[in-house]
């Protein structure tokens, strides 16, 4: 479609390649080395399984794996019902107030919904910090990504099959049940995956809201880049990547949008 | 589906069995924590960390309504500082995002459709994995052993320079704030430049314009709605962040993020941690305010 001047020269090439090599090179380096037979994280001595071996022995770190996955597991089936009656909401009754509420806990720096979550737990509900505080901050925050992409998918639908379904005699209730329930499906499952990966990924909001007593997979990290770095780290981190690649992917079958840039 | 084009008699209930859940969850987990934040800025700190009451029966205790905080927030110049500095921090971040995603933003757009998902999905990939993993890698890449200190320090080494130190430095917190936001920078951009139309550029060229001037006549005026959308997606989080200058960051390279986690986990003051919460607030409101209706007015002309 582009005419020849629209084409791209071989300096813009360049300049999206070397672009590329910085968005991957950091990565690769990190994968590479959790197979690198040396405690330094400098130089490439051999290949091993050496580091998985101790990421599989590690209690903490799989006492951290399991906090993390039943949080995202909990976080993001609540987050999926919340979101979807969200973007339902906003789409259909048109509700300002709502759109503000669920859009601005995405947009604003995360320390902000952090902190504030933190005063209202200690002094507000005087809730020990923990798996719940948890959870709730998590669904706070993931609701919006949920609605946006149930929204998006209501937009893309046709109104004349709601009105058709009333003319046809169905109740609000049939409507929603055997009309607009099974369209946004596909939504509704990618916006739950982005949920869980969201959780899964959280490190500032968990920072300031879990407290003393539970530890998640990325606090664990966290602690372990601040104290011992050993390429344990890189190990867990290649794991990590491969998992929530695989849910991005996943989310991306059922809303294709999700990896076009278009939200 | 707006409301003019479905006029629904029996919304009644319906609009408040679906609006109610979230809206209730959010009044609770996002409202009400914002309300007591502001609340907490304007009370004295409690005598075992914490807030002290705002009324008491016992007037010997510390209670009541203050703008201390406030006064003490611009009476030590050092707050400010570190405020301006997390500007300034912000700034460059988004103005390096912008100058290394246009060229990207500006080949996709320009590439036949087919091609333009996967280069897409080639930018949201590595930003699909965790936050704290691709700060981790740059520690790995600026550590002391590694290829490109040796590289840089060997370099240095020839001009008879003094090594340098990469990671924990005002360098290393830069870019990789550089690197967790670009993809904010690159998506809407390419979103804008997608949908210019390329008679445009074709008439630009008719009439004699090079290619300078094509780009700096047309394609960049049209594209200011996305560069303006980009900043603030990338000024906003860079602003607020705190987890970077903690991990890459030296001991004088503290941001707004991190004097905020201080008050409120180390020094336990949380009149002041919420009265710095709502100075970055103000500060967020104000970009995004901006930004938004500078994109507004140059929207326009398109």
């Amino acid at each position: 479609m582009y005419s020849r001047i629209g084409r791209c020269g071989a300096g813009l090439w360049a300049a999206a390649l070397t672009v590329y090599v910085f968005l991957y090179l950091p990565l690769a380096i990190v994968v590479a080395y959790s197979f690198n037979d040396s405690r330094l994280n400098a130089e490439w001595t051999g290949f091993t399984w050496h580091w998985y071996q101790v990421l599989l022995h590690d209690e903490d770190m799989l006492i951290a794996a399991g906090n993390s996955l039943f949080i995202a597991l909990v976080s993001s089936l609540i987050s999926t019902v919340l979101g979807t009656m969200a973007g339902i909401a906003i789409y259909r009754y048109d509700f300002k107030v709502l759109n503000f509420m669920v859009m601005t806990p995405v947009a604003m720096p995360e320390i902000l919904l952090g902190v504030s979550l933190l005063l209202f737990y200690i002094q507000v509900l005087n809730l020990t910090l923990g798996m719940l505080s948890i959870v709730l901050a998590h669904v706070a925050f993931s609701i919006g990504f949920v609605a946006i992409v149930v929204r998006a998918g209501l937009a893309a639908l046709d109104v004349s099959i709601f009105e058709a379904a009333r003319d046809l005699g169905a109740s609000p209730w049939q409507t929603f049940r055997h009309v607009t329930y099974p369209l946004i499906l596909p939504g509704m499952i990618a916006g739950g995956l982005m949920a869980f990966t969201l959780s899964i990924d959280d490190f500032v909001i968990t920072f300031f809201t879990a407290g003393v007593g539970v530890q998640t997979l990325p606090l664990h990290i966290y602690s372990m880049i601040k104290t011992t770095v050993t390429p344990e780290v890189n190990a867990v981190s290649t794991l990590l990547m491969l998992l929530t690649l695989t849910l991005i992917l996943a989310a991306a079958r059922f809303a294709p949008d999700l990896l076009k840039g278009k939200y | 589906m707006t409301k003019a084009h479905n006029p629904d008699s029996t919304a009644g209930l319906g609009k408040y069995l679906v609006s109610g859940p979230p809206f209730l969850f959010l009044l609770l987990m996002f409202a009400a924590p914002a309300v007591i934040t502001v609340i907490a800025s304007f009370s004295y700190p409690g005598e075992f960390g914490g807030l002290a009451p705002l009324i008491t029966s016992d007037p010997n205790t510390l209670h009541g309504v203050t703008l201390e905080t406030y006064q003490f927030f611009f009476s030590d110049f050092i707050y400010i500082e570190i405020f301006i500095k997390s500007i300034l921090m912000a700034s460059c971040t988004t103005l390096i995002c912008l100058s290394l995603a246009y060229p990207l933003a500006l080949l996709i757009a320009r590439s036949p459709s087919r091609r333009r998902d996967i280069l897409v999905l080639l930018v949201i990939l590595p930003f699909a994995s965790n936050f704290l993993i691709r700060i981790y890698a740059w520690m790995i890449v600026l550590g002391p052993q590694s290829a490109l200190s040796l590289l840089i320090n060997g370099m240095l080494k020839l001009f008879g320079l003094a090594p340098v130190h990469l990671l924990f430095s005002s360098f290393a917190v830069l870019i990789a704030l550089v690197y967790v936001h670009l993809p904010f920078m690159v998506l809407p951009l390419y979103t804008n430049l997608e949908k210019h139309d390329p008679n445009l550029l074709d008439a630009a060229q008719d009439l004699g314009a090079n290619a300078w001037q094509r780009f700096w006549r047309v394609t960049f005026p049209l594209s200011l709605p996305g560069v303006f959308a980009g900043t603030a997606l990338v000024f906003i989080p860079a602003l607020g962040m705190f987890a970077i200058p903690e991990i890459l960051g030296g001991t004088g390279d503290m941001l707004i993020g991190n004097l905020i986690k201080e008050q409120y986990l180390v020094t336990r003051d949380w009149p002041f941690g919420a009265t710095l919460s709502i100075m970055l607030t103000i500060a967020v409101l104000l970009i995004a305010w901006l930004t938004a209706k500078l994109g507004a007015r140059r929207g326009s002309y398109v």
